[in-house]
């Protein structure tokens, strides 16, 4: 008589154990990275607030990252345009847009002929494995953009404290 | 509520007129992303620089707009061509009142 019950008991548990697992999984859907990241849509977006619709050439920007970063949170990011920097042609903007990142604009440099060169050097983060673009704006109007892609093995942004 | 942090710059002292000055400012400073969430499951509110200019003698040469996605204690480095002798300012602002402001003067020849 007293193994009946307990197979009873023990099936309810595992249902509840389901329930649970269950739970989880929709919770996991629920806060999937897809939500928390920007897609590359986001980033097509951010590229087309900067230009305003024009057309964006490949070439004359080289943008620099790690091909392998261990850590996410600091990143070394060289961007530097070929332009001579005289008073009639110059870089006017520069804007690195990361595809990955829960947002995408990463920074925007403003530069003039006083710039003497198109050289920016800092350190981003990146969230996860991901293209990173570089938009020049040149000061007659025209984009011109260039790329690097990179591994991320240990994300950065969203992580807990 | 104004605050400010330590920061530094690396730029030469002296430089031929005309030459090209690779200048280095670093900033002290968290750059909360806004994007995290505490162990209590709180998210931690954004905290960032948002402006960089540097002038020289008063004349703007070099402006950027930070975003979360730049790292802790920003690092940037630029360049400008050295026209005079003066003092070239530096000046950070973001986030609750966030502001530090740093000078550094150039002899040139």
């Amino acid at each position: 008589m007293i193994e009946p019950t307990l197979t009873h008991q023990t099936s309810r548990r595992n249902w509840f154990k389901q329930l649970q697992s269950l739970g989880v999984l929709a919770l996991g859907l629920w806060f999937s990275p897809l939500t928390a990241f920007a897609k590359k849509e986001d980033a097509a977006k951010a590229i087309q607030e900067i230009t305003g619709g024009k057309l964006v050439q490949d070439g004359k920007v080289n943008l620099v990252i790690p091909p392998l970063v261990e850590n996410g949170n600091l990143v070394v990011l060289k961007v530097s345009v070929d332009s001579p920097m005289t008073a009639n042609d110059y870089v006017k903007a520069i804007h690195v847009i990361a595809e990955g990142n829960p947002l995408p604009n990463i920074f925007t440099a403003y530069l003039s002929p006083r710039s003497g060169s198109a050289k920016i050097t800092t350190r981003v983060r990146l969230a996860d494995s991901q293209t990173v673009w570089a938009i020049a704006q040149m000061n007659n109007g025209s984009f011109y953009r260039g790329s690097a892609e990179t591994l991320v093995t240990l994300s950065a942004c969203t992580e807990l404290v | 509520m104004s605050k400010t942090s330590r920061t530094s710059i690396t730029m030469p002292s002296s430089a031929k007129k005309g030459a090209i000055i690779e200048i280095r400012a670093i900033a002290q400073h968290d750059m909360e992303s806004g994007f995290r969430y505490s162990e209590g499951g709180k998210l931690i509110p954004r905290d960032i620089i948002r402006v960089f200019t540097c002038t020289y003698n008063d004349v703007e040469v070099f402006k950027a707009d930070f975003y979360p996605g730049i790292g802790a204690n920003p690092l940037i480095i630029f360049t400008t061509i050295a026209t005079e002798t003066g003092t070239l300012e530096f000046k950070w602002s973001g986030d609750d009142g966030y502001e530090a402001i740093n000078q550094a003067h150039i002899i040139v020849s």
